[in-house]
């Protein structure tokens, strides 16, 4: 380590605790932010520190004790009518405020159209790193926070740091973590001073028009039937959607259908696509490329059905069936059904 | 109404449909980008069809500004020949290994460097499955507010824009400013493509390549040097699954997947209702 470093490490050292953006629309925290909140609880009894929750809306008050419940010390919350929406420039400005009065070692958001606004601008006005989409997180022998994070499509993951500057920063996305069971805990519930000064804003949001997910997110399916390129036509989908209904289960895929009009966007599975982490993933004419792949590393038992027995899918899925899927989805929904 | 200057931050890259191409050298840990095709990124062509439909409207000038390495000027060539007035490239091995925050350093300085502007535009991502975050830095290192994700925006007054901010599921209107930085998604547009007489004309403008030197950028402040974040290694995805063939005819792969699938308590409690899809 030279001098530089070493006096940097030591202002590194003048920042403790781990903070979570917890994001909410309408007055409902997202699943995401009690996910991270379950992992910054971990980093930060492994650390020895506090976890704080940042909760910024309009009537919110409510939502904090749900945060201590899933694992936070104290939750900052700022409630002003103006902050019912997200807004680019007074959310910032309050993070901003937040983090250098109380110097958290560690600020993690969910990787959300929100958070992908919020956590950029945030890091670049504190002049710190940001690491995106990042999928696992660790500790250094410095107590530093290694940051794992999918690139190149996924075909690699890397090990990022941010050596010098504070708070490091991430994002993460949604159903990469599993949110806490809700415990009694005690917790400290801190009233952000807003004074007008801060919630002035030079962005005005004249509204939000949420619409609701036609079908439940994929992320939390418990089970998900997928199909690729192999599938193809009409027909084709009206087996996999066969299949999902038998099962339950929610349906996603490729690009390749997305881009045929067969999928939405928040159906397909994959590096620029939605984490799913069912307890059954069925993937039928996947050929299985590394961009989607990394899309269901969580899921419970994979099983992929390919006609070509030399396609990767097989060798990152427990079971395999090489075969038509045309014939092996109505033989599936036999099985299924006469077992039932 | 007053004529607008427009900046749009273009990027250029690895063709998408060629991603599996790129590589990491193991070494340097940086990307290995010789011999794989460049495009100009998908979404940076929406950007700067929204600045060449404003300019249509108002009148005003579309410049470009980038950074990269000398295998993208073709690219900007092209943004040229698409309907840009000018380009100032920013190429510089000292810009080698930048994260997104070095990064934005380096735009901010190139926005400054081409003068008085009224709007930044980028594409929200660079390309599929990248993070989107260098846009909200280049307008908070430029000191002005931005709105991401848009897919719409008209003006509703001669310095208001009323924008479509686009969320997972639903969009919000938000009104901004000038000077503003907007980025934009596929939606809001159909970019359009290159003429002839576009080519024609793309020979007698400027494209201006200049170093970190010429924008007063000091070498700490870019490229790996200037990066909060470090790279310190990269590894294989670990692959915990057997990639068991269940073999035989069809009919008995499916007994035996059921079978398997009941015993290790993967399957669902059957129902006569989905998750829905």
């Amino acid at each position: 380590m030279n001098t530089a470093e070493a006096m940097s490490s030591r202002y590194a050292n003048d920042y403790r605790g781990v903070w979570v953006f917890a994001e909410q629309r309408g007055g409902r925290l997202l699943e995401v932010g009690l996910e991270i909140l379950s992992e910054a609880r971990k980093l930060a009894d492994r650390l020895q520190t506090e976890v704080s929750a940042l909760l910024l809306g309009e009537d919110v008050s409510t939502q904090a004790g749900e945060l201590i419940a899933h694992g936070a010390d104290r939750v900052f919350l700022a409630d002003h009518p103006s902050l019912k929406h997200f807004n680019p420039d007074s959310y910032s400005t309050i993070v901003v405020d937040l983090v250098n009065e109380y110097r958290p070692a560690i600020l993690l958001l969910g990787a959300t159209s929100v958070g992908r606004d919020l956590a950029p601008t945030v890091a670049a006005r504190l002049d710190t790193g940001l690491c995106a989409d990042c999928i696992a997180f660790d500790l250094d022998e410095q107590n530093r926070l290694l940051q794992i994070a999918p690139v190149f499509g996924g075909k690699e993951l890397a090990h990022m740091l941010c050596p010098v500057r504070r708070p490091q920063m991430a994002t993460v996305r949604p159903s990469v973590f599993v949110k806490r069971e809700k415990e009694v805990r005690q917790g400290e519930v801190v009233l952000v001073d807003l004074s007008e000064g801060l919630v002035q804003s030079r962005i005005i949001v004249r509204g939000v028009f949420l619409e609701e997910p036609p079908d439940r997110p994929l992320g939390q399916c418990e089970t998900v039937v997928g199909g690729g390129a192999g599938i193809g036509n009409e027909e084709g989908w009206r087996l996999i959607r066969e299949l999902a209904k038998v099962l339950g289960a929610g349906i996603g895929g490729t690009r390749p259908p997305m881009d045929e009009g067969y999928l939405r966007e928040d159906q397909m599975i994959g590096q620029s696509g939605v984490t799913i982490r069912p307890r059954l993933y069925l993937c039928v004419g996947i050929s299985g490329d590394i961009q989607h792949t990394v899309g269901f590393e969580h899921a419970g038992t994979v099983v992929a059905i390919n006609r070509d027995p030399k396609a990767p899918i097989f060798k990152v899925a427990d079971y395999g069936i090489v075969g038509d899927y045309r014939e092996v989805i109505p033989l599936l929904l036999d099985e299924l059904q006469s077992a039932r | 109404m007053r004529p607008l200057d427009i900046v749009v931050c273009l990027k250029s890259v690895p063709d998408p449909r060629a991603v599996g191409a790129v590589t990491l050298d193991p070494r340097t840990l940086m990307v290995k980008k010789e011999g794989v095709p460049r495009v100009i990124s998908p979404l940076d062509k929406n950007a700067l069809e929204t600045a060449l439909q404003i300019r249509e409207k108002r009148g005003g000038s579309v410049r470009v500004v980038s950074m990269g390495s000398a295998g993208a000027a073709e690219n900007l060539r092209e943004a040229l020949a698409i309907g840009a007035d000018e380009v100032l490239f920013l190429s510089d091995p000292l810009c080698a290994g930048a994260d997104t925050l070095a990064t934005a350093r380096a735009l901010a300085a190139g926005v400054r460097y081409l003068g008085r502007f009224d709007l930044v535009l980028c594409g929200a991502r660079s390309f599929y499955g990248s993070s989107g975050q260098v846009g909200p830095q280049v307008a908070e290192l430029l000191g002005i507010p931005h709105v991401t994700q848009a897919n719409g925006l008209e003006f509703i007054a001669e310095e208001t824009l009323s924008i479509s901010s686009g969320l997972e599921v639903g969009y919000a209107i938000v009104e901004g400013h000038l000077p503003l930085l907007v980025s934009v998604v596929k939606e809001i547009n159909v970019p359009r493509g290159i003429s002839l007489l576009g080519i024609v004309a793309a020979r007698s403008k400027p494209l201006r390549v200049v170093t970190c030197a010429d924008l007063g950028l000091s070498p700490d402040k870019v490229g790996l040097a200037g990066s909060a974040t470090r790279m310190i290694g990269v590894f294989a995805p670990p692959n915990k699954r057997q990639g068991r063939i269940l073999g035989g005819p069809a009919q008995e792969a499916v007994r035996t997947l059921v079978a398997e699938l009941r015993s290790a308590g993967a399957l669902p409690m059957l129902s006569a209702h989905g998750e829905g899809g």
